[in-house]
């Protein structure tokens, strides 16, 4: 069982490493994406202010609440906004009553103007009291690169493991492998072995690469980071298995892998955030295998989250393999 | 010797199709021989074959091997050379025999390979650049890796030159010498008198003749053919003892009388430069069973 399993993958692997051009295509392209969009958004700050509020924005002084181009958002506990403004997520953060209690990041250019603010309106009659913390600001590409490298994933994933066993299929390369002892589980197994191998390999070059000039902020472990993308791509590996189980044309398949790859690209939470989203297109969104992995992966990225706190995605996720393989194996033909 | 493969009533009609690509076939494969299955494209053999393999599920119909349905070890104990075969790109033949070798419980060793099926320097190239003949090399010693009971070869010199064809032939008669059972769709006429020591001829999913193939060319005929050019004959306006067929620009007699069929040719004003004699052949076999040549 182990011999013919491991004798498939090898000979996977070999195939596959030996296609420089897919290999370089493969590599090169996470780059291009991570980097182009670190350009793209660098030194490009939030056009308002936001000050977060500890309890109710209505428990404000009125004339600060007032300020114009100052957005007020309220918390619910306080530990959770410390961590945005430490991460300048937030440029102050207000606890409401006398004395009135604010939080600053020192390091905040946005935060300073804030304060001057506060102080130049009616706040300044609630015996103002400042708080200062610290912490690098979390930027774009920080809150991005899960993102991106997740969809990066998803591709590879789909389109690396769908698109080959159905030309596997068409062109007789299942029916000879058919005519051997090998079982359908082991041969899937091998395929699913090989993508994820080669998808972490990809993923370790390009965070680690990215990382050495981008310097992301990580608030997490690296580890769980790493157990996160791994659940995730075999996720979406099994999705493409599933979705080759049985088709012949490679046209048909290319159609189905996109149509699932599309909205997963968009509406995933890859380039911007769902939490304001509407309720229906959340929904939608929960549906989809990348969701969960970007919405676990960012939260220890930029969260600082443990594998605990993103339970509820991973569980999904684990469900949803357990799932696509199940079906997938179940329904797979070798003709 | 017992029939170490037997099917018995097989039928398969393809979605769409409007007749039977496999209609009712029965035939018995003894132990150590080669058995042929001979017939025109689109005959059924592929059909068959590949329902005796185990590849395609028969719409009705028994296959056995050794008495018993064939189950695990049937794969194990067989090895099959597809009419077109592909394999995973970017792989050497040493690392193909490797990769299958793997997924039998026993193989043969990469040297007896190499010697039996003569890979001598073909172990390290790619088996998309090899040359027709090259290649079914390559892939016989996959179908041989694990030093089978019975090999499946389908249509194995289809589109080899005659040299390669040959080459391939006495392949074949190793293999056979080594006491494995060989079952070999051809539509060559000449590679299946060469090899088999059975042959069953197939048109339209059936087995419309079977024997060894000299015993089935005495049953049916009982003489020879007398070639000649078309322009060269003329007909005897006393006739002529034996039948007349026209093939393009050849005159064929078939007669079992030669001496008094050339008697009659030459009186009749024949031109007899350019005759050629020749034995009756399985290709003339199909003709006079069907009506139809063997490749159209």
């Amino acid at each position: 069982m182990m011999r013919r399993f491991w004798a498939v993958l090898v000979g996977r692997n070999k195939e596959f490493l030996r296609d420089r051009g897919a290999l370089g295509w493969n590599l090169l392209f996470p780059f291009f994406v991570v980097f182009g969009m670190a350009f793209a958004f660098s030194g490009k700050g939030q056009d308002v202010f936001k000050v977060g509020v500890v309890g109710e924005v209505s428990a404000l002084p009125p004339g600060f609440s007032a300020t114009k181009h100052l957005k007020f958002v309220a918390f619910g506990e306080k530990a959770e906004a410390l961590g945005k403004l430490r991460h300048h997520q937030l440029d102050m953060l207000v606890s409401p009553g006398r004395p009135l209690v604010y939080f600053v990041n020192d390091a905040s250019p946005k935060g300073y103007l804030v304060e001057k603010i506060l102080l130049g309106t009616d706040a300044a009659a609630f015996a103002p009291v400042r708080e200062a913390v610290e912490g690098r600001p979390i930027r774009y590409v920080d809150w991005l690169v899960s993102g991106l490298l997740s969809m990066n994933m998803m591709f590879s994933a789909l389109f690396g493991v769908g698109y080959t066993l159905v030309r596997y299929r068409k062109n007789g390369v299942l029916k000879r492998l058919r005519a051997t002892p090998l079982r359908a589980v082991e041969f899937l197994a091998a395929q699913v072995a090989s993508r994820l191998l080669l998808i972490m390999g990809v993923f370790a070059v390009v965070y680690h690469g990215s990382d050495y000039f981008l310097r992301f902020q990580r608030l997490g472990s690296l580890l769980d980071l790493y157990l996160i993308f791994a659940l995730g791509s075999a996720c979406l590996i099994s999705l493409g298995l599933l979705v080759a189980a049985r088709v012949r044309s490679e046209e048909l398949a290319g159609g189905v892998l996109n149509m699932l790859s599309w909205p997963m690209m968009f509406l995933s939470g890859v380039w911007f955030s769902l939490e304001g989203a509407p309720r229906g297109l959340r929904l939608f969104a929960d549906m989809m295998p990348l969701t969960h992995l970007i919405d676990a992966a960012r939260a220890v990225m930029t969260e600082g989250a443990t594998l605990s706190q993103v339970a509820p995605h991973l569980y999904v996720l684990g469900g949803m393999t357990a799932l696509f393989l199940a079906v997938g194996a179940y329904t797979f033909r070798w003709d | 010797m017992k029939a170490v493969l037997e099917a018995r009533g097989l039928y398969k009609r393809y979605p769409k199709a409007a007749a039977n690509a496999v209609d009712g076939l029965s035939l018995s494969v003894r132990e150590g021989s080669c058995f042929g299955l001979l017939g025109p494209n689109g005959a059924g053999k592929t059909t068959t074959v590949e329902m005796l393999e185990g590849i395609l599920a028969p719409d009705a119909g028994e296959i056995l091997y050794r008495g018993a349905p064939a189950g695990i070890e049937f794969r194990e104990r067989t090895g099959i050379q597809f009419q077109d075969t592909a394999l995973q790109d970017h792989l050497t033949v040493r690392e193909l025999l490797d990769l299958f070798g793997a997924l039998y419980p026993r193989r043969l060793s990469e040297a007896e390979l190499v010697k039996l099926c003569d890979l001598g320097e073909l172990l390290d190239r790619d088996p998309e650049k090899l040359s027709g003949g090259q290649r079914q090399r390559a892939l016989l010693a996959l179908a041989l890796v694990n030093d089978p009971d019975i090999v499946f070869l389908d249509e194995p010199t289809t589109g080899l030159d005659p040299q390669a064809r040959r080459n391939f032939w006495d392949l074949a008669r190793q293999i056979k010498a080594r006491g494995k059972t060989v079952l070999l769709t051809t539509h060559y006429m000449e590679e299946a008198y060469a090899l088999c020591d059975e042959v069953a001829i197939v048109d339209k999913g059936r087995i419309i003749a079977q024997g060894a193939p000299d015993t089935l060319l005495k049953k049916h005929f009982d003489g020879v053919v007398i070639e000649l050019p078309k322009a060269d004959f003329k007909a005897p306006p006393g006739g002529v003892r034996g039948e007349i067929v026209e093939r393009g620009e050849i005159t064929e007699l078939l007669t079992n009388e030669v001496e008094a069929a050339l008697e009659e040719l030459r009186r009749g004003g024949s031109s007899l430069a350019h005759l050629r004699v020749r034995p009756r052949t399985l290709e003339d076999l199909f003709l006079a069973l069907t009506g139809r040549e063997l490749r159209e």
